[in-house]
This record gives structure tokens, sequence and C-alpha cells, in this order.
């Protein structure tokens, strides 16, 4: 009796496993499908590296694949810093008080709506970089400030987690040994901490990549390829936002698929970076 | 105990003060129908068209209204293809969409899109050469046009978006809108931009404008509702809600609501020209 319950249970377990993995799978092929009418109609090539002008006829999505990895770079460069030194002053350098009010800080940004920072950004960055700075103030640096922020959380939990997780011992030695906090923190936790590291500044990045609201509301969204920093620029997500409510048999609407399965294939990279990442350190040196 | 009885009185009073306007006649016509209204499209559409459905099922709880965006075309086409009973576009549907889907249109409405700049712009005139322009990028700084030495930062819309189709069509007679743009998703977006902006140019709606941009006039006209009124500001458009074939049942009614004298107010007091 017991034994066919378990046998049915992991079956039915098993079948949802199997329907997540089919329906993920399932989203790639549909994207390829409903795109077959862009890639049919010019160019291949021109899909991928081209310029955006409707009007022409011309469907290049390259300027969003640009901006897009502009934008995410930059926000995953200036999170860098920041986010090192958050998790430093939680795991070893900061008083008790002060690492619990960090890690209560954190988890709590991760709750805040994309929304907010938007708004912030919009009425707070926008003018003070133009005002400061230059440009239009919609450009790929504010956008790039406010996601930096956005996807701290990640990259400073991932890091917190880490550090502690470096075998007690090894930080006793060192402390044994007469190494100060700065020193235990240098020497001994962050060179075994380097994978966890790396997988968390590959999550932020993805989630960098992936977020549409801050971009779209604070890139500026134009349809060139950005040069520079103070220029404005538009992501795949963002594209995907402003062409859904083109008409369905357009090209135009067709592109949001080609952006989609490029943001697919984002995803999928990062993924596989991180295994491959946190496998390596699964391996006793 | 007389006390409370005194208060409930008097709220109920105030109540079904503030509640009798609303009970207009023209709700009279849906009395003792049951059913439901599907209605997607146009975004410009949705204020009048969710202050209808809330006036019609607060006082008829057998009929159920949905009203949903996607747009112009998404409109046309959900209603061409039975997904929806109206759909709502912001401009006219093309002949061949009418062909295709035996389309009946109802303009109920009239909206016109302006040019807007920042209230700290000393520019607030200029002319369709001088537009056409700025928007293709020939004219880069506002010093050309007697305004602070800065550059311009022109704002537009999304190409899916029935204000920008109108706005290219007869304001820029389709001529190219520079690759520098800056795109932003709404009329309400686009009202945020320009009046945080000191240096934009953006157009909007006229229903959308309010004291936070300043209106450009186009070769001497203003637009304001009055001038889109009396056809003196010729960027204007008309809102429509299409049905496939000829309305029947509750969607008669509702169209013939929006008709109304209270559906046409409904219209007026969310920024649009009515059409009788």
């Amino acid at each position: 009796m017991n034994n066919a319950k378990e046998i049915i249970a992991k079956n039915v377990f098993f079948l949802s496993a199997v329907a997540s993995a089919v329906m993920i799978l399932a989203i790639f092929g549909f994207m390829i499908a409903l795109g077959i009418p862009l890639f049919k109609a010019g160019n291949f090539l021109a899909i991928w590296t081209g310029p955006w002008a409707p009007h022409e006829g011309l469907y290049g999505i390259w300027p969003m694949i640009s901006g897009t990895l502009w934008i995410a770079l930059l926000a995953t460069a200036l999170c860098l810093p920041l986010s090192l030194g958050t998790s430093f002053v939680i795991t070893s350098l900061g008083s008790p008080r002060l690492c619990k009010m960090l890690g209560t800080l954190v988890r709590f940004m991760t709750g805040i709506p994309t929304v907010i920072y938007g708004f912030v950004g919009i009425f707070l960055l926008v003018p003070l970089v133009r005002e400061g700075i230059g440009g239009p103030g919609m450009c790929v640096l504010t956008a790039g400030m406010v996601l930096a922020i956005l996807i701290s959380p990640t990259m400073i939990l991932f890091f917190t987690n880490s550090l502690l997780s470096v075998d007690v011992s090894y930080v006793q030695a060192a402390k044994a040994l007469g190494a100060n906090r700065v020193q235990r923190l240098l020497y001994v936790m962050v060179p075994r901490a380097t994978g966890g590291m790396a997988a968390g500044i590959i999550l932020a990045l993805g989630r960098a990549l992936g977020d549409t609201l801050i971009a779209l509301m604070l890139a500026g969204n134009a349809i060139q390829a950005p040069h520079a920093l103070l220029e404005p620029a538009r992501t795949l997500t963002a594209h995907i936002a402003l062409v859904k409510a083109a008409d369905f048999d357009s090209l135009e609407f067709r592109s949001i698929f080609v952006c989609g399965i490029v943001l697919y294939l984002f995803a999928t990279a990062a993924t596989v970076a991180v295994r491959l990442i946190l496998r390596k350190r699964e391996v006793p040196t | 105990m007389k006390k409370t009885f005194v208060q409930t009185f008097v709220i109920f009073s105030i109540f079904s003060l503030l509640v009798a306007p609303c009970f207009g006649e023209a709700l009279q016509a849906f009395e003792g129908q049951e059913g439901t209204i599907k209605i997607a499209g146009g975004t410009a559409h949705i204020p009048v068209m969710k202050e209808a459905a809330k006036r019609i099922m607060t006082r008829y709880k057998d009929i159920l209204i949905t009203v949903a965006g996607g747009g112009s075309g998404l409109g046309i086409k959900q209603v061409g293809e039975g997904l929806v009973d109206i759909g709502n576009s912001g401009r006219k549907p093309k002949p061949e969409e009418i062909e295709k889907y035996k389309l009946k249109m109802f303009k109920w409405a009239i909206d016109g899109v302006g040019v807007v700049v920042n209230p700290t712009n000393k520019v607030q005139s200029l002319t369709k050469d001088q537009l056409k322009d700025i928007f293709s990028g020939k004219i880069d700084n506002w010093l050309v046009l007697g305004g602070v030495k800065h550059a311009i930062t022109v704002y537009t819309r999304d190409e899916a978006s029935g204000t920008r189709a109108v706005f290219w069509e007869k304001a820029l007679d389709k001529e190219n809108i520079s690759t520098k743009a800056l795109f932003v998703p709404s009329n309400g977006a686009m009202k945020t931009a320009v009046a945080n902006d000191p240096y934009a140019i953006g157009y909007v709606s006229v229903g959308h404008m309010d004291e936070t941009v300043a209106p450009v006039a186009l070769d001497g006209v203003t637009p304001t509702l009055d001038t889109v009124k009396g056809g003196q500001y010729k960027i204007a458009r008309g809102l429509y809600s299409n049905t496939k074939s000829d309305p029947s049942g509750l969607t008669r009614l509702f169209i013939n609501y929006l008709f109304s004298p209270e559906g046409q107010k409904i219209a007026s007091e969310k920024g649009f020209i009515p059409v009788k």
C-alpha cells in the first residue's frame, strides 16, 4: 500500500518536473517559430547587426543588443565595489549591531518594487545628470547607476554567504597566528570564497540584463546604438515593452521574438557560467 | 439611540444626493438587461470607457463590462476576429481593415495632438518647417530658435502609438524623426518627461495637457480644446469605437450611451471634444 503511494507520488513529481522542463524548451521553440517570418523577410545577418528603421523595412536589433550590454555591464561594474565593501563590513569589519542593521537593510532592498527606483531616478537623478554632467539626462549612465543599486542586494547576499561559508577553522587558525581582521578577510576568507563571489557577479549581471523598467524609464530608449555613457540607449527588454502594442502580423512585432531569443541565450549563458564556477568550487583542492 | 438614527439619516441623505446625478436617464436603456461587453484597444479611450462602464455596472448588477488596452491596431484586430465586442482605435481603421472585418465605426469624440515644451522655455511658437527640422535633428539647439544656448532634447512615442501616427502624418508630413530622439511609452510619461526637462520638446494628446507643460503654437495656432473644436488647429483625430457589422443588444446600448448627453459629458470631462 505504502509502496503504491510512493510510486504514484514519485511519478506525479517526475511528471511535473518533465512538464516544466518541456515548457521552458517549448518557449524557446515558440520564439523561433514566431520569429521565422522576420528571418525569411530579409537578410538574416542584418537582423542581428543592422539598424532599426521599420519605415525603411530595416528590423535590425543590434542597437538594442548593444544598449543592453552597455547598461548591464556598467551596472555590474558600478555595483561590484559597492557590494564588496558592504559584504566586507557585514562579514568581518563592522560591529555586530552594524552588521545586523546592514543585513536587514539589504534584505529589505530586495523587496522594493523596481518602479520605485525608476521614479526616484526620473525625478532626482535624471535632472542631476543633465545639469551636472550634460547630455539629455536619460542615458546609459543614469540607467546604469540606478540598476547598480537594484542588483546590489543579489551581489551582496551572494558575497556575504560565500564569505561566511569559509571554514571557521581556517579563520581561527589565522587568528591564532596573529592576523588582524583585515588580514583574515583578505588573505583567508576572500581567496576561499572567489567561486561563490564570481557566481554572485554573474547572477547580478543576469538580473541587470533582464530588467525592463529601469531602462524603459531612465535610458531614453533611442533607437541608436550608444557610443558614450551620456547617450540614450534602448535595451532588448524595453524594446519588447515598446513594440508589443504593434500589429500582430507586422514584422515589427516579430522582432519581439528575436529579442526574446537573444535574452534567452544571455540567460542560458549566465546560468551555465554559474554552474561551471560552482562545480569547480566543489572539487576539493 | 436617537443620535445614531439622526446620524444614519444624515449620512444616507448625503449619500443619496451624491449618487443621484449618476442615475441619469440615459442609463434607463439598460434596465432589465444582463450579459457582458468586452472592450479592448486604444489607450486614449480608456478613461471614458472606464467611467461609462462604472456608471452602468453600479446601477445594473447583471451587466459586466471589461475594459482593456493594447493599442489601436490590437483593438481593430480583436474586434474583427470576434474576441471582443468593441475594439477602440485612435485612428480611422484602414479601408482594407474595414473591408476584411466588415467594421462599423463610431466616432464619439475628437482629440487633438499638440507640441509641448517645458513651461520655462521661452520658445512657445514654431512654424511647421521649424518643427520638422527639430524632429529630424537639423535644428539641434534652442539658441537658433531664440531660446537658451542648450541642445534640444526630442521626445517621441513608439511606432504603435496612435498619438505618434497622427502627429507624424499631420504635423511632420511623414518626414523622418531623428534616431537620437528619446522614446517614452505613454502620454503620461511624455508629460512627466517634458515637465522635468527644461530643454525638452514632445507631443501629447490635448486632453492630457495641464499647467506642468506649455503648449507650442504651430503656425500661430495654439493647441487647446477650443482651437481643436473650432478646426483652426489641424492636428487632430477621431476617437473610434468599432464593432464587427452592426452592433446589437448590449453592445448597441453601450454605443448609444456614448452618444447620449451623459456619455458625451463624460468624454468632455476627460478632456476630449464631444461630437454632439
